[in-house]
């Protein structure tokens, strides 16, 4: 990456050579260490790289692997006879409507929760950083520090719990939701079911979704704001920026970076959802408005045993996956990636 | 760094009253902040305290306080429900996991940023691959993995996947520890005649440990969160999982639950996270701001 970086000697023959300068005698002591392996080395090694790195090809990288191969055959699993069908696997899921529906709301979730994730969390970061008083130092609104920490927990909370509570707040006649909404007065919410219903399942799910990950978004965007020169705030100030105004064209460039990251990130875990679905839709939603690609993967190898089948819906999954980090990479680019505000200054 | 806004808060502690439009701003931030938080709060407080109601209670009106508070429900949860031996086998798994992932991976991490060797960037980046390749893409070969290996539906199973799929984040995380360490202990430590194991054991670990203890609660609410793995690889009620057991109530027809114990397995659950969160909080957000991501 570096282009400046001065060339080094190739490493292991500047201490021979040291040795061997003629004058300099060579003193007994000088064994080449380095050639010596010890029973302690070698049991170090063993333990500290080998038996992690077996473990880890063994469990983590050959199942990659192995997909990508199972993803071309029509193995049910159970049988010992597999046959080679090439790309027959991704063909058929092209006609897949259940499948299509399911990756229509996988990509819309990858679209949706980002967005309204990453507006909110800068939102409450810029509140809690520097949207107090305009007299004064730059700073942030009195108690901010309440407000991270509550919002940060549901982070802690483990998904199908979220996903439960949830469910329970949504329910149509004893939930939370509906009780609060009849408690002011709208009448005709009495036993509407948010997750029951073609038209509001996708949002509510969305929004528990949101809910869960604001808090962790916010104190990456708070630390970043952190690392921002409090002058540039100053100056944008003196120049009569508005709080809104200095967000847009202040803060956001300057975070960039970290957006960026939140972004792939959120986008990543957006498309799963798995957790989320099952928790709150096991069945895929009514009309399968809430079924995601992971669902449809998960049904297809473990209820219906269609192994080859399911690993091809795993790789279109991570195709989608690395597609989406792609386009983010891309927008950053064409939207002038490396220029920000100081640049201008 | 020095310059950064936080730098600011100090210097400007005194009570300013601002311009109109500044009120008319923080108390909307206010308001805005206060909502959120109460949306966060209230559905946990209204578990917790549906968690001592009976069912029919819950059934009959979901606001109304207790009208007899009883641990019935808990009682029912960790046995009827089996949370109780859920949260056994959590404990378990996610202890040895733990302890695993922390030793391996500290391991590792040390002899992959102090050590030079063909084939270490090779090493480093096969740790990148594994840490972006979505789960899901896994899960199935990995079911047969685990199927020929015996360890399917066991949970030593459990435990190695686990560990496998929490090394190399671990890994990532503590290899920009050991490098920004320095150097002339180890190299002391070594010319007094300490080997690799005791250099590393009481030289280099200890001085790891704010490090440590970061990875240490990341990895375990994300192993005592874990969902997905369990789900497909360990089907044998018996040795489920906490998350396991809350999914099972959500897999159940909308008749058939106690709610009572849903609520109380829900608190169950929920308890040793905050107890995690309430203590550690400030280091998890300050490693969360160090940048985890980066």
């Amino acid at each position: 990456m570096s282009g400046t970086s001065t060339p080094a000697a190739p490493r292991g023959a500047t201490q021979p050579a040291a040795a061997d300068r003629p004058g300099n005698t060579p003193r007994p002591v000088r064994r080449r260490r380095r050639r010596q392996i010890s029973l302690d080395k070698a049991s170090f090694f063993a333990v500290a790289l080998f038996l992690p790195l077996t473990v880890y090809v063994i469990f983590v990288i050959s199942p990659f692997v192995q997909a990508v191969y199972f993803s071309m055959t029509d193995w049910s699993g159970f049988t010992a006879d597999m046959a080679f069908v090439g790309l027959d696997n991704f063909v058929r899921l092209l006609g897949d409507d259940k499948f299509l529906r399911a990756a229509m709301n996988s990509a819309l979730l990858a679209v949706v929760v980002p967005t309204v994730t990453i507006v909110i969390a800068i939102g409450v970061a810029t509140m809690v950083t520097v949207g107090g008083s305009t007299t004064g130092g730059v700073r942030g609104l009195r108690g901010a520090g309440f407000y991270r920490v509550i919002s940060f927990f549901p982070y802690c909370v483990p998904a199908i719990v979220i996903g439960l509570v949830w469910a329970q707040v949504y329910d149509p006649s004893r939930g939370l939701l509906n009780g609060v909404l009849t408690g002011i007065g709208l009448d005709g919410m009495t036993d509407f079911p948010w997750l029951g219903d073609p038209r509001t399942a996708m949002g509510a799910s969305m929004f528990v979704i949101v809910w869960s990950f604001i808090g962790f978004y916010t104190v990456l965007f708070v630390a970043a704001i952190k690392g921002v020169p409090g002058e540039i705030y100053e100056a944008a100030r003196l120049d009569g920026a508005s709080r809104f105004r200095t967000a847009v064209s202040i803060t956001v460039p300057l975070i960039r970076d970290n957006v960026r990251t939140a972004w792939i990130y959120l986008g990543i875990a957006a498309i799963d959802s798995f957790v989320y679905m099952q928790a709150m839709n096991p069945g895929g939603g009514p009309g399968y408005s809430t079924f995601v690609i992971s669902q449809d993967l998960y049904q297809t190898a473990f209820a219906k045993g269609q192994f080859g089948y399911a690993t091809a819906m795993g790789v279109v999954l991570a195709l989608v996956t690395l597609l989406f980090a792609g386009a983010v990479f891309l927008v950053d680019r064409i939207t002038g990636g490396r220029d920000d505000v100081r640049g201008h200054a | 760094m020095s310059t950064g806004v936080e730098e600011r808060h100090g210097t400007a502690r005194r009570r300013v009253s601002g311009t109109a439009g500044d009120r008319t701003a923080v108390a909307t931030s206010h308001v805005l902040l206060t909502f959120g938080a109460v949306l966060v709060v209230v559905p946990f407080v209204w578990v917790f305290v549906s968690s001592f109601k009976t069912t029919s209670e819950i059934l009959a009106s979901p606001f109304s306080l207790p009208a007899d508070p009883s641990l019935d429900n808990y009682v029912n949860a960790w046995t009827d429900a089996g949370i109780g031996r859920y949260f056994l086998n959590t404990i378990v798994v996610v202890g040895c996991a733990l302890f695993l992932v922390m030793l391996l991976g500290a391991l590792t991490a040390y002899v992959l940023a102090r050590f030079r060797f063909p084939g270490n960037k090779v090493i480093y980046n096969l740790m990148l691959a594994g840490l972006t390749f979505p789960v899901f893409l896994a899960i199935v070969p990995l079911f047969f993995v685990l199927r020929n290996a015996g360890l399917l539906n066991t949970l030593p199973g459990l435990i190695v996947t686990y560990v496998a799929f929490a090394f190399p984040f671990t890994v990532f995380f503590l290899y920009s520890f050991f490098r920004s360490l320095p150097h002339e202990v180890a190299e002391a430590a070594q010319v007094d005649g300490a080997g690799e194991w005791r250099t590393f054991f009481q030289i280099m670990l200890p001085m790891a440990r704010p490090g440590m203890a970061s990875v240490a609660i990341f990895n375990f609410l994300g192993l005592w969160n874990q969902f997905l793995l369990p789900v497909a690889l360990n089907t044998e009620t018996d040795n489920y999982v906490l998350t396991q057991g809350m999914a099972q109530f959500a897999s159940q027809a909308g008749y058939a639950v106690d709610f009572g114990a849903l609520y109380a397995g829900v608190v169950m659950t929920v308890i040793p996270v905050l107890v995690v969160y309430v203590f550690f909080q400030r280091r998890l957000q300050g490693s969360v701001a160090q940048g985890t991501f980066r």
